[in-house]
């Protein structure tokens, strides 16, 4: 919690940089630096959206009388309607996202964090409402709810951690951080609660280099961060091929998850740049309609 | 102690340690290395999974084996081996060693002390009384048996004598039983048997002869022009090779190696010959000869007189008779001298000229003035002037009245004749020689007889003046001192018309005493007599040569004999004897010398000089052990995984010698850069803003050389003095800076070759702005030191007429960034004259290697990249016309420097006239 200031002011500058990249993509263009996003479809809202023949249920108020007067037949003026959509972001912070395969990396939770908060501050700032799982932040807009945020973002205990679904919006989005390497059948539980509230979203899994290169060798005791789990093996450049076929499965299997319920899945590696992680996760959350 | 080969223990009950190795190799095996723990989430997805191969909990065979040998090293250190472990057996009663002593023991004296030393410790252990003897330096009286380590402490001053020992007398006169250890130099040589039987007398005698190559150098003989040289081996196996040096005199004095011939033996042969022909300026200086890396007094010879060839120039009177050999008035000396001196022919003048050590003049009466004061100015050096009477001396009024500068004596008109067919009285034989006189102690031969001579006027000091007269008291040769050198006269012909002395072998020996010619072959005892010999130089036992100031003259009789028989001792040590100015070496190598190597009886127990040392070899197995195991600690960690990064790089660093830079690329890169195109160059002065400034001057110079003239130089370069090659540049521009560092001496040198190769400098102080004639800068004054050692000739300011007001444009003023006056060049010649009607002087040829000056012309020429001049010059339209100068100045300067004195050519005349004229 101590770094909260510092970790929501990287995350302001990682979250810079990314409109002129949203500028490319010229249909969320308008959406993004509008504020609440367009439904594609008449409604309550402030955009043009489409001039329709007024009907006999047409009170007159409703007509707009100077597209009328180009014509014969009356015409009503619709708006699009528009709605805010409610993200919930849920970000591990479980002991084994505190493991870095080389000092001058950060752990995986410090990727997380900056991860979720870039991409919170980029929702705020494009009108959505974001919100944290599991603590006290429901989805709201306003920069001052990104302090509460980063405020919130707490460490775990257990080992591994487990997706949290409670404060989840119906109908919103979601996206779940973290390296996913415990029990699967939890994530899966989760997926199915989202699943049933209608919550889509994002799988993020944040992975060390050393985690796909297990690059051990020799007489070696492993230990879970959190010492709960143990393995002990005499030769352990030998274990290397059938732990990454392992961690390939475990990749597999949660972007079929995934797929069978709608998200998406990304697995980022610590050593790589955050932007495009970024990026992806926006995009991600832009396509899901 | 317990001995296994060259190897012994001190402590073999630590061996039983080895018998717990087989156990630690069953325990090392059965050990699996420690593991590591690491934090890793991924072990979720190792739970499970097994490991394939079981036998990695073992060591591996070769760590195994490493650790067992680090182990056994350990122990075997502890069991205190020792190579060489020495088993002697005490010996008992008083003990003799008995050292040669000779010049042959000098070439390994060391080792032959250090086993000295080794008998002594051992005769110390044992409590026996010692005494040690030089059979060269013999104890008088008793021989001093005493504790050995009194004469442990003795042993340093034990020196070996260039002589050979006289022991036998002395062995014999031993009494009392002791046995002997010899330390024999391997010679055979008289009185060796019956010094053994005299040992053998007392006890056991035990000799110790060492295996070392001797060689030996006999006298230099002078041989149909070349000096040969007889180099003599004993006891050596084939292919032993040396140089041989003749050392002397340089003519400054200073002793340095004159010539230099390699020796080698053929595999059987045990003499070497050797041959140098030198010019006789050489030969005649050398002072000794040697064997390179020879210590013995053996393989030094001294040379004397033999070698020397002095020269000789004959004068006769008129040779009127041409075509009679035999009564040419200098045939006999001619005959005499041939083979002993360089005889030099030639008018007076001209010998006197190549500096004669002798002129002999056979009746020669006048001289003319001019003639004398030469001969006179030369005799006052030192020459030796010998005249031989004749026909026209004596018809000559020379030194009749008053006595001739040139002549011992005033003659009397006419002379005598005695015995002849017209004379009374009987041919005259000659008088002993009287003491004083150089002759004495010659015989004297009967059948010498003069018939005809000059007389002496009696005048006082006439007794003093005569060296040798005859029978009836009239002197016959007579001399006088005149400067340092001498007038002497013999009264009758140099040929055999007036006297038979000529045909006889005293008339050389005369020559000889006279130190006319050199000795021809040793001197017998007989022809020394009566002279007193000095040493002016010995050599002791290792050859090395000494003053010879406190040992007292030697009777020529007895040097003759020691010279005769090869013999030296204490009183006649080997060296440089002189009396007059003859010299006489007497070596330890006569010429009839011949080393043999001694045959020792085969009663006589014969051992090597090697003493074989007790080495521990504790320490070094201990170094062992630890190398392993610290290799063992690098291995473990590889095994287990946990080499890597920075320790692997760190043990690579350890185990990899670091390797030299080679750096001969980068300067056949400058090499390269350096000659591919005319390039200028500038001294890197170490300030910056001067070095910018110069290296752009040149630039910009270059760049209006590309336009205007044929010369198309590179990008200029900086040179450094001390690290780069000068050779490649014409050109140097070198501006002076009040802080320069001076060159090394290295650096120096490189300049000189620069200055003399051809190359020029452009000093530029860079002052004259403030400087004028004789006003000192600190950059002048560090100019005047900097080139202080440089090789620069004699200068002066530029001339009107100098070929660098007209190489290319025709300039009389020579501005820069400021139009000082004071340009210097190399000053023409005294004799250049100018040529009516011809604008300059035929000058030197060649560049003037030097151009000094102080306007700064880097500055005028300095551009930029874009070619924009960087520093104004003057003021205006005036500047811009001082820079073109400036400009125009270089450009000729570089065409000086390129094409030489071509413009000073007067083909060109014509052409310049008319263009100076326009």
């Amino acid at each position: 919690m101590t770094q909260a200031a510092t970790l929501r002011a990287q995350a302001e500058t990682l979250g810079q940089t990314l409109p002129p990249l949203l500028a490319q993509a010229d249909h969320l263009a308008a959406t993004v630096i509008l504020g609440d996003h367009g439904r594609r479809r008449a409604g309550m809202g402030d955009e043009f959206w489409q001039y329709r023949p007024a009907t006999p249920s047409d009170t007159a108020r409703m007509i707009d009388w100077r597209r009328s007067a180009r014509g014969d037949a009356h015409f009503v003026r619709e708006r699009e309607w528009q709605a805010a959509q409610s993200v919930t972001l849920w970000v591990d912070g479980a002991r084994s996202m505190e493991f870095s395969g080389s000092r001058n990396r950060p752990p995986k939770s410090d990727r997380a964090r900056l991860l979720s908060l870039a991409l919170a501050v980029l929702l705020v700032r494009g009108g959505e409402r974001v919100g944290l799982a599991g603590a006290d932040a429901p989805p709201r807009g306003g920069r001052a709810h990104l302090l509460r945020i980063a405020a919130a973002m707490a460490e775990d205990d257990a080992d591994y951690g487990a997706p949290d679904t409670s404060g989840m919006v119906a109908h919103g989005r979601a996206v779940f951080v973290s390296d996913f390497l415990g029990d699967p059948a939890k994530l899966e539980t989760a997926l199915a609660a989202a699943s049933d509230r209608g919550v889509t979203g994002a799988l993020v899994q944040v992975l060390d280099p050393a985690e796909e290169e297990f690059p051990f060798d020799g007489r070696t005791i492993f230990e879970s961060m959190g010492g709960s789990l143990r393995h002990e093996t005499l030769r352990a450049s030998d274990l290397r091929t059938r732990y990454l076929d392992r961690l390939a499965e475990r990749k597999a299997l949660l972007e079929r998850l995934a797929r069978a319920s709608g998200w998406h899945y990304l697995c980022h590696h610590t050593g790589q740049s955050a932007q495009s992680a970024l990026l992806w996760m926006f995009r991600a959350l832009e396509g899901g309609r | 102690m317990w001995i296994i080969g060259p190897i012994g223990f001190t402590a073999p009950v630590f061996l039983w340690g080895l018998l717990a190795l087989p156990v630690l190799y069953w325990i090392l095996r059965a050990v699996p290395p420690a593991p590591i723990r690491r934090r890793f989430p991924g072990v979720a997805l190792l739970l499970g999974l097994r490991d394939d191969e079981v036998e990695t909990d073992r060591t591996p065979w070769w760590l195994l084996a490493l650790r067992m040998l680090a182990l056994a090293a350990l122990i075997s250190a502890f069991a205190g081996p020792v190579l060489n472990p020495s088993e002697r057996q005490a010996g008992s009663g008083p003990l003799l060693v008995v050292m040669d002593g000779t010049w042959a023991d000098a070439r390994d004296w060391p080792r032959r002390i250090d086993r000295v030393a080794a008998l002594l410790e051992e005769a110390g252990r044992d409590g026996r009384p010692v005494a040690v003897t030089l059979l060269t330096d013999l104890p008088s009286g008793e021989v001093p048996f005493q504790a050995a380590s009194v004469w442990a402490a003795r042993l340093g001053s034990l020196t070996p004598k260039p002589w050979q020992p006289q022991s036998a007398a002395w062995a014999q006169g031993l009494d009392g039983n002791f046995e002997t250890f010899w330390l024999s130099d391997g010679m055979d040589r008289k009185g060796r048997a019956e010094t053994l039987a005299a040992f053998e007398n007392r006890g056991a005698v035990t000799v110790f002869e060492g295996s070392r190559p001797m060689l030996a150098l006999a006298p230099p003989v002078y041989d149909a022009g070349a000096i040969a040289l007889e180099v003599l081996r004993l006891a050596s196996p084939a292919g032993v090779e040396t140089d041989l040096v003749a050392r002397g005199p340089d003519p400054a004095g200073i002793e340095r190696d004159l010539a230099r011939q390699s020796i080698s033996f053929a595999p059987d042969e045990s003499i070497s010959l050797a041959s140098l022909d030198l010019p006789p300026e050489l030969r005649n200086r050398i002072a000794r000869f040697e064997l390179v890396g020879q210590r013995s007094a053996a393989a030094v010879s001294l040379v004397d007189d033999s070698l020397r060839r002095r020269k000789v120039a004959l004068l006769a009177g008129r040779d009127d008779r041409e075509g009679l050999q035999l009564l040419s008035p200098t045939h006999y000396l001619r005959q005499a001298l041939e083979p002993v001196a360089e005889l030099i022919d030639g008018n007076l003048q001209d010998v006197l000229l190549a500096s004669p050590d002798v002129v002999i003049m056979a009746d020669v009466a006048h001289l003319s003035q001019e003639d004398q004061d030469a001969v006179l100015g030369w005799l006052d050096k030192g020459g030796l002037l010998l005249r031989f009477a004749g026909p026209r001396l004596a018809a000559s009024d020379v030194s009749r009245d008053a006595e001739d500068p040139l002549l011992p004596v005033r003659l009397r008109e006419g002379g005598r004749s005695v015995g002849g067919a017209m004379s009374w009285g009987e041919p005259k034989t000659l008088a002993a020689f009287p003491a004083g006189s150089p002759f004495v102690g010659l015989p004297v031969p009967a059948e010498v007889t003069v018939t005809s001579q000059v007389l002496a006027q009696p005048d006082p000091d006439l007794g003093e003046r005569s060296i040798a007269a005859l029978a009836d008291g009239t002197p016959l040769v007579t001399r006088k001192a005149v400067g340092q050198g001498q007038v002497v006269l013999f009264h009758v012909t140099a040929n055999a018309d007036w006297s038979n002395l000529p045909l006889s072998g005293l008339f050389v020996q005369m020559l000889e005493r006279l130190a006319v010619s050199a000795r021809v072959a040793t001197a017998g005892a007989g022809d020394m007599a009566g002279e007193i010999w000095q040493p002016v130089a010995i050599l002791d036992a290792f050859g090395t040569v000494q003053d010879a100031d406190r040992i007292a003259g030697v009777p020529g009789e007895k040097l003759g004999a020691a010279l005769a028989l090869g013999l030296t001792g204490p009183d006649i040590p080997p060296g440089l004897y002189a009396t007059g100015d003859r010299r006489l070496a007497l070596n330890v190598i006569g010429p009839d010398t011949v080393l043999e190597p001694v045959i020792w009886p085969d009663r006589v127990a014969v051992e090597g000089l090697v003493v074989a040392r007790e080495q521990g070899l504790k320490g070094l197995l201990l170094v062992l052990a630890l190398a392993a195991l610290m290799i063992d600690i690098l291995a473990a960690l590889w095994v287990s995984g946990k080499l890597r990064g920075s320790v692997a790089v760190l043990a690579v660093l350890l185990m990899v010698p670091h390797g030299a830079d080679a750096q001969t690329p980068e300067s056949e890169e400058f090499a390269i850069r350096a000659t591919a195109n005319v390039v200028l160059a500038h001294v890197i002065t170490g300030d910056a803003q001067v070095d910018r400034v110069a290296e752009a001057g040149l630039k910009g110079l270059g760049e209006v050389l590309f336009a205007r003239t044929t010369i198309e130089p590179a990008a200029p370069v900086g040179v450094d003095l001390e690290t780069d090659e000068l050779l490649f540049f014409p050109f140097l521009y070198w501006p002076m800076t009040a802080d320069m560092p001076l060159p090394s001496s290295a650096a120096y040198r490189k300049l000189n070759d620069y200055l003399r190769s051809g190359g020029m400098i452009l000093f530029d102080t860079r002052d004259a702005d403030v400087a004028g004639f004789g006003a000192a800068t600190p950059e002048g004054r560090r100019l005047q030191l900097i080139a202080a050692p440089l090789d620069i000739p004699p200068l002066e300011p530029v001339p009107e007429d100098h070929v660098l007001t007209r190489t290319f444009y025709l300039l009389q003023e020579f501005p820069g960034r400021h139009a000082g006056r004071g340009i210097w060049v190399e000053a023409a010649p005294m004799d250049a004259e100018q040529i009516e009607g011809m604008p300059f002087r035929n000058l030197n040829d060649g560049v003037t290697p030097v151009i000094i000056g102080g306007n700064d012309w880097a500055s005028a020429w300095a551009m930029d990249d874009r070619g924009v001049p960087m520093f104004p010059v003057g003021r205006g339209f005036t500047g811009e016309r001082q820079r073109e100068v400036a400009f125009r100045f270089g450009v000729n300067v570089i065409m000086h420097v390129l094409t030489g004195n071509y413009k000073s050519d007067q083909v060109h005349v014509p052409a310049l006239l008319e263009r100076l004229g326009q």
